[in-house]
């Protein structure tokens, strides 16, 4: 098949993204288009198939079903050409190289590159080129990884959990020169568990549970999804659906008599349970970001419905 | 900690080029070779079990050798020589072969997935710095032994290096198949005392002219015999014993086969 010209096609573009390990369904029917220039996050809670995601995206693993497309190539192309760099979360290391020389095996794989020494400088470990990686801490490898990707000057950088180990200092520093490559035109894609990570560094959030797509928002969308309160209420005669169904409810939990609803508009929703239902011992409560998020992408029983 | 504040930013208008080539050769180059070849020589470990100890053994049980053994017609020393050099050579290349284990345990295998290298690419790099590996003690066991009284005929000198080196070599299909049965930095461990004891068996630590007959019968159905045979072959001269192919073949088969039926079993997981 001979690739597309990736000017100006899609960074990232899957469709109908399936994976299942034996009964383990970890990817079920995934869509998104990312387009070049854009930093997404790819939010979600340990095990919602982000990263079974991400290997499919960077032709580590195959699909069972749907594809993965990078800059309209099968992603093995992509990476050919040193289109892509990935930072993946650990290993990846070889222990007994120096700092130096695993930076420059890897630029020595590529066609174009940027210099050695200006990605170790940028990475923040010019000044620890000769030590070897096992003696690197936690926040140097992560740095380390980092350098790596930078060499081949990637259109698309996909970061698997990018600063885990980082202290603070770190992880403001490798932002800062994330942000600064994506003005240069260069795609960013991220997977984290944190809200506020996401809120703080992409330009749109994609909330993922169950290895499907829930929400796909900048941040300011995402959290007033995730804002808004809760109405608790114990009452009987209507089923989960019909529940759902009053304006202004977002999502419904049920436990017996015991029914949560989650609103933006709690007030409407209580001046309806009031109005039309047996609801009593009504409890209206805010939530925070963090307990929306769960409530978003959280394995509840009953599932949260929008 | 590394303390930097202010990262170098990159122009702007530095922008980020869609337009790129493939490397040439799968991505093979000879920075990464070298780097490779160093990572060889800084293992202590490995540079003491194939370098060191084949010369110290040259040195202390092939020098004191007579010129010829009883009723032997070939030079004692030579032999000496031939089969510690295999030794070395085999110890070498079995230690790069499970050298990509300990690769694919520090996720490294991996990595490599993410950049242009191509599998081809990969392996030709592991063949050559097996090769070299391998080179250092035969080249080293010999030099000392044409020193130090082992003597044969100009052509078997030149032969008997070469066979030595290949025959060592390809014993690197045992590294790997011992570095995918026991995925992790623990197959050196096994491999070291291993092969000393696969080189006992198959005479290549203690001649097989000087075992009973039982032994000598036994030490040809061992991994060793048929390739030092046929590294000794230009020394012992004589007819060719196509068993010697057949045992080397069969060995070597065997754990290459091993090898890629461990492969074949994990490889979802790279």
């Amino acid at each position: 098949m001979t690739p597309r010209d990736p000017q100006g096609a899609p960074a990232i573009e899957l469709v109908g993204l399936e994976k299942r390990f034996g009964q383990v369904h970890a990817v079920r029917g995934l869509d998104l288009t990312v387009e070049q220039g854009e930093i997404v996050a790819f939010l979600g809670p340990n095990g919602a198939g982000k990263t079974t995601t991400i290997d499919m995206m960077l032709g580590l693993s195959t699909p069972t079903s749907g594809s993965a497309r990078v800059f309209g190539m099968e992603p093995r192309d992509a990476i050919g050409r040193g289109l892509v760099a990935a930072v993946m979360q650990t290993g990846g290391l070889l222990k007994d190289l120096t700092v130096r020389e695993t930076v420059d095996l890897t630029a020595s794989l590529f066609v174009q590159t940027r210099s050695v020494d200006e990605c170790l400088e940028r990475a923040g470990i010019a000044d620890i080129g000769d030590r070897r990686v096992q003696k690197c801490s936690g926040g140097q490898q992560q740095r380390l990884r980092f350098a790596m990707a930078l060499v081949s000057d990637p259109a698309l950088v996909v970061l698997d959990e990018p600063t885990t180990g980082m202290d603070v200092t770190g992880r403001r520093d490798f932002w800062s020169a994330i942000r600064q490559d994506a003005q240069r035109g260069r795609t960013v894609l991220f997977a984290t568990h944190y809200l506020e990570e996401a809120d703080q560094y992409a330009d749109r959030i994609i909330l993922v549970r169950k290895g499907q797509i829930v929400a796909d928002g900048t941040g300011s969308q995402i959290k007033a999804m995730a804002t808004g309160r809760t109405v608790r209420a114990t009452m009987t005669g209507l089923s989960d659906r019909e529940l759902a169904s009053i304006p202004g409810v977002d999502s419904v939990e049920m436990q017996g008599d015991s029914v949560t609803l989650h609103s933006k508009d709690s007030d409407a929703v209580a001046r309806y349970l009031f109005a039309n239902t047996n609801a009593r011992d009504v409890e209206i409560t805010a939530r925070g970001l963090e307990d929306a998020f769960i409530a978003l992408t959280g394995d509840d029983q009953q599932g949260a419905r929008r | 900690m590394t303390d930097f504040t202010a990262p170098r930013a990159l122009p702007v208008d530095d922008r980020i080029d869609l337009e790129r080539s493939v490397p040439d050769r799968g991505g093979f180059n000879g920075r990464l070779l070298r780097i490779e070849l160093l990572r060889v020589l800084r293992n202590k470990r490995t540079m003491i079990f194939t370098i060191a100890l084949p010369v110290v053994f040259y040195i202390a049980f092939g020098m004191p050798q007579p010129a010829k053994w009883d009723g032997l017609d070939f030079n004692a020393k030579a032999y000496e020589m031939i089969s510690f050099a295999i030794y070395g050579a085999m110890a070498a290349s079995c230690a790069i072969g499970a050298s990509v284990s300990v690769e694919r345990a520090q996720g490294w295998s991996r990595q490599l997935r993410l950049t242009p290298l191509t599998g081809p690419a990969y392996i030709a790099v592991k063949v050559v710095t097996a090769m070299v590996a391998a080179a250092l003690p035969v080249i080293l066991v010999f030099a000392i032994g044409s020193f130090t009284g082992a003597s044969m005929p100009a052509g078997a000198w030149i032969t008997s290096l070469v066979l030595t080196w290949v025959c060592g070599s390809v014993f690197a299909s045992l590294g790997l198949f011992v570095g995918y049965l026991v995925p992790s930095e623990n197959a050196m461990q096994i491999l070291g005392p291993g092969i000393s004891l696969l080189a006992f068996a198959g005479g290549i630590f203690y001649p097989l002219a000087a075992m009973s007959h039982t032994m000598q019968t036994v030490a040809s159905f061992t991994p060793m015999w048929g390739l030092s045979q046929i590294a000794r072959f230009p020394l012992l001269g004589g007819s060719f014993d196509p068993m010697w192919l057949v045992s080397a073949v069969i060995w070597i088969g065997l754990f290459g086969a091993g090898a890629v039926w461990r492969f074949s079993r994990d490889t979802s997981r790279v």
